[in-house]
């Protein structure tokens, strides 16, 4: 049997794959159906009904998306039904959302705004039912907004987190005119297993999930002339502002965004790639000692797989699924964390400035970094650590408050201390990236001779594969590090909720035998986090990829214990690795949540 | 334009207690499926639930798919307003039922058999659970492998659509599914299914007794065999009858009516309204080529009097339709939230009468594009109430 079928849209014909959709029918002719609730990442709903089309012979309409094509189907995506029908389905979406787009911090970046525009909604001749429901916005999380009234219940937020996080923090409650989304008993986001990744926000087609923004608080500190603002930048936001700046997606934009950020008014840009190549020193010789206590002095207290500890979607998310295994999560903090302990310590020591006086921001890719920094245990260096967390998205939205024309600003500099970094810093924005730059430093370390990989690029633990595990053998250590000889380091990498759940399932059932894991809570990793542009998408997270490992290939220095910065700041401050002084203020501990 | 008259028939076949039923299933079980199937198809029984989708083809898709599992279920989800059939047929002659799945098993090649009942029926669960006890003794005896169980729904109506019957049995939210794939190839549990209602596994029993052109015989070209009706409302006897297919609404209302019948909701709250005026040219059956209008019922018949306001009818259903979507689709989720507060707003005077119209039309587009069959049929009583009663949405 053949494998291609024939079909025509709007009189043009067409040859294509079987099994595809009318929708994909209409992207191949070329003809754009408008789609809501829709997504690449998920699976089809078929529930907003806008892309409903004509297919001759059918007395019904057909949503595109969920209508596979068939042999000598006829298509009509604008005929005078297809558009009267359209019409009225984005008349009622708008009769049932709270409408008000002028104070919607959604403005412009709408979904259905788009759409009624596009069809030129002018009038309201239907009801107003969104004042009738009487819904009141979920505000107590520190990281996401879950307003109702702009619902349009396209259930993308529910698919997002069960198929990619498997967490079902979101789920479909009541029916009819009352049916809504809702969390658990329809508590506060604050009080149920929402992980904060935000993934929700990022595919959310209207207000109804935002993030909490602390754009107004981090211009008032900027203001103050009494604090000095000093901001890090994660890696994972380099290669995604751009697309917010109307550039193309995967474009490296790590000068521009420095250059911007001083002309906003920070006192000092510096970035989180520096904390990134710490948390390898900390994190790698946590490991070298975790394997030591196991393998050569056999003591059955310390926990073997160990986890990486750097998303905090992933801790929240093994906090309440699988608090047994809390131990076997590295103590490190987060980049972000470490940075801003080390801010308010060893950065205004060095600059001789009062910490007081310090008001700490980071840029993230990250809708759960905003409740990190809101822990009560990130206090380690005597006041709060990182003050104010920013999304990718609100930074793009402070440069264009400020005015600020970024494609044609300059590249500049990190400024100094804590603005060196290296490419293994850089690759902490993608999936596999920890791990890389882990296993660079570690195998140096009881080697003494580097990583046995072209260019250093450690390809088995790269890729978008949901899982990946990697087996590297150590041969020929120093002495030191002898009882490692032959030992063959198994190693596993997962992004992406649904995929920790498999990997921590194995470790669970005792079918796995890793020695290391890495999870990243977002799909892509930090790239395709909860905080970055809107829309994602497989295709715009592989660029993104791209650019991060284009971004460590151009770096002078790839691995992190060759950061200068990072040996001076260990003989002037912290002493030596799981020092004491790191103890307090590099490492954290883990609380068991329950899941209801 | 001639209006077909027909007296009304009454038949005597769902509930004529048979007591040779084991006789039947056995002399039935050693025909071909092929055979079987022929017979159901040349008595042109089409679902008793409303929807009427040929029962025999039904049976031969299903059968025809490649799945490595088969299901029978029962649909018993009677949950249609007006409707009270299904009850009596399972706790009068569940025999029937279950003989008729095991057959329809047989035919598939399925050896599980479920009964989606309804919340409400719970009352009926330990007669039917005896019932299918001795059933499944009798089947193991005669060395039939099949097995039926009883899945209790949670009262949502929509769980009544057959997809979203597959949905709750799996332990989901009862939602429609996107057609296709079909149940026939996909469904409960992605596997090749035959949904059928109870009755119309009830007429499958009396096919393979008395042969198809028995049934055939009975009703109207395109409306073959008999029917059950809900008779219900403004009548002096309300109660279920069976009833030939092809009767005429006027023969109906000169039987069941108070003298006083001023119109006749066929087919329950997603059906329509049909006014006093169109009684002689409408016929109860389903859609086909007949002369003036033809309508299908899942055995709906309700009666209103003189003494009724249709808008208070109309708020009634739609009152319903807005707590029974489901809610995942936007054209009935919001759409009859509309309706439903637009004759509200149109009564109280907020809006001008003409915005009836704009509703009117507002129903097109939901019969066109709702996800799934109750979605595209709830309108058909607002259409059918306000083209007719304009006057008393207003007034």
């Amino acid at each position: 049997m053949s494998n291609t079928i024939h079909v025509t849209i709007n009189g043009i014909g067409l040859e294509m794959e079987k099994g595809k959709t009318i929708l994909d029918a209409a992207n191949q002719a070329g003809m754009i159906i408008p789609t809501l609730c829709f997504h690449k990442d998920l699976c089809i709903a078929g529930n907003c009904r806008v892309c409903v089309v004509e297919v001759s012979g059918q007395k019904r309409l057909a949503a595109a998306c969920a209508t596979p094509c068939e042999e000598e189907m006829e298509i009509q995506t604008n005929s005078l039904k297809v558009r009267n029908s359209r019409k009225h389905i984005i008349e009622l979406l708008l009769s049932e959302h709270n409408a008000d787009c002028t104070k919607c911090y959604k403005n412009g970046n709408c979904e259905l705004q788009e759409l009624a525009s596009e069809y030129k909604i002018m009038t309201q001749d239907f009801l107003r039912l969104a004042p009738l429901k009487n819904y009141t916005i979920d505000q107590f999380s520190p990281s996401i907004i879950k307003d109702d009234s702009k619902c349009i219940r396209c259930q993308r937020c529910v698919r997002t987190c069960a198929e990619l996080q498997g967490v079902n923090a979101l789920t479909v409650a009541y029916k009819g005119d009352e049916m809504k989304i809702a969390s658990f008993f329809e508590k506060a986001m604050n009080d149920v297993v929402c992980t904060n990744c935000g993934q929700c926000v990022n595919h959310c087609p209207t207000g109804a999930l935002v993030e909490r923004n602390y754009i107004e608080e981090v211009w008032d500190a900027i203001s103050d002339p009494n604090k000095h603002v000093v901001v890090q930048t994660a890696p994972a936001v380099r290669v995604g502002l751009g697309e917010e700046m109307g550039m193309d997606v995967g474009t490296r934009v790590t000068g521009k965004m420095v250059s911007s950020l001083k002309r906003l008014g920070f006192n000092a840009v510096l970035d989180t790639d520096f904390t990134a190549d710490l948390t390898i020193i900390e994190e790698g010789t946590e490991l070298l000692h975790r394997l030591k206590k196991v393998l050569k002095e056999e003591d059955t207290s310390v926990k073997l797989p160990m986890a990486t500890s750097c998303s905090p979607g992933w801790i929240k998310y093994i906090e309440h699924m699988y608090p047994e295994f809390l131990e076997h999560l590295s103590t490190c903090k987060s980049p972000q964390q470490m940075f801003g302990a080390l801010v308010k310590t060893y950065y205004a020591k060095a600059r001789k400035i009062d910490p007081e006086k310090i008001v700490s921001v980071s840029i993230m890719p990250c809708t759960a970094k905003k409740f990190e920094a809101n822990r009560p245990e990130m206090h380690d260096s005597g006041y709060r650590d990182v003050d104010y967390v920013l999304t990718t998205r609100e930074l793009a939205i402070m440069i264009k408050q400020a005015g600020i024309d970024f494609k044609k600003l300059p590249d500049e500099k990190f400024d100094r201390l804590m603005g060196e970094s290296t490419g293994a810093g850089v690759i902490f924005g993608a999936t596999g990236g920890v791990m890389e730059a882990a296993l660079r430093t570690a195998y140096e370390l009881v080697t003494g001779r580097e990583i046995p990989f072209e260019n250093l690029n450690i390809t088995p633990v790269r890729g978008l594969d949901g899982v990946r595990e990697a087996v590297i053998k150590i041969e020929d250590p120093l002495s030191e590090w002898a009882f490692l000889d032959g030992v063959e380091l198994k190693c596993a990498v997962a992004h992406g909720l649904v995929n920790a759940r498999k990997v921590m399932e194995a470790v669970k059932n005792g079918t796995s035998n890793y020695h290391f894991i890495e999870v990243m809570a977002c799909p892509g990793g930090c790239l395709g986090g909860g905080g970055q542009p809107i829309p994602t998408s497989p295709e715009i997270r592989e660029k993104r990829t791209e650019a991060i490992y284009a971004e460590d290939s151009g770096m002078p220095l790839r691995k992190s214990h060759e950061n200068p910065e990072v040996l001076k700041i260990y003989q002037d401050f912290l002493g030596e690795p799981l020092g004491l002084k790191s103890h307090h203020l590099l490492h954290t501990k883990y609380i068991a949540r329950d899941r209801y | 334009m001639v209006a077909h008259s027909y007296q009304l028939k009454r038949a005597d076949f769902i509930f004529k207690n048979e007591n040779d039923w084991e006789r039947i299933l056995d002399k039935t079980l050693k025909r071909p499926p092929q055979e079987l199937i022929n017979e159901l198809m040349s008595s042109e029984l089409k679902g008793r639930g409303g929807a009427g989708f040929p029962t025999g083809l039904k049976w031969k898709l299903t059968a025809e798919d490649p799945s490595d599992e088969k299901f029978v279920i029962c649909n018993a989800d009677e949950g249609e307003p007006g409707t009270f059939k299904d009850r009596e047929i399972l706790s009068k002659v569940p025999y029937k039922v279950l003989m008729a799945m095991a057959v329809c098993g047989y035919v598939i090649g399925s050896q599980k058999g479920y009964i989606y009942l309804r919340g409400e029926y719970k009352f009926l669960v330990p007669e039917l659970n005896k019932v299918i006890q001795e059933f499944e003794y009798y089947c193991k005896q005669i060395g039939h492998q099949f097995s039926i169980k009883i899945f209790l729904g949670s009262g949502a109506y929509i769980c009544g659509e057959e997809t979203a019957l597959f949905e709750s049995m799996e332990g989901k939210r009862g939602e429609p599914r996107n057609k296709p794939p079909y149940p026939s190839s996909n469904g409960y549990m992605g596997k090749a299914t035959v949904v059928n209602n109870v009755e119309t596994l009830a007429h499958t029993f009396t096919i393979f007794k008395y042969g198809a052109k028995k049934f055939y015989d009975l009703g109207v070209q395109y409306s073959r065999g008999s029917k059950l009706f809900s008779v219900s409302g403004d009548t002096p006897k309300p109660g279920i009858y069976e009833l030939e297919l092809g009767m005429s609404l006027q023969d109906f209302v000169n039987e069941f009516g108070d003298g006083d019948t001023k119109a006749v909701q066929v087919g329950g709250a997603s059906g329509f309204l049909v006014p006093r005026k169109r009684f002689e040219k409408t016929t109860i059956g389903y859609r086909g080529k007949l002369t003036g209008i033809s309508l299908p019922t899942g055995g709906s018949m309700m009666l209103y009097n003189s003494s009724r306001s249709m808008y208070n009818v109309l708020d009634n259903y739609l009152e319903f339709f807005r707590e029974e979507s489901c809610g995942q689709c936007t054209p009935c989720r919001v759409g009859c939230q509309q309706l439903h507060f637009g004759i509200k707003a149109v009564k109280r005077g907020d809006k001008p009468a003409q915005y009836l119209d704009k509703l009117l039309k507002l129903t097109e587009t939901m019969q066109l594009t709702a996800k799934c069959g109750l979605g595209q049929s709830v309108a058909n009583s607002f259409s059918s109430i306000v083209e007719n009663f304009r006057e008393e949405m207003i007034y």
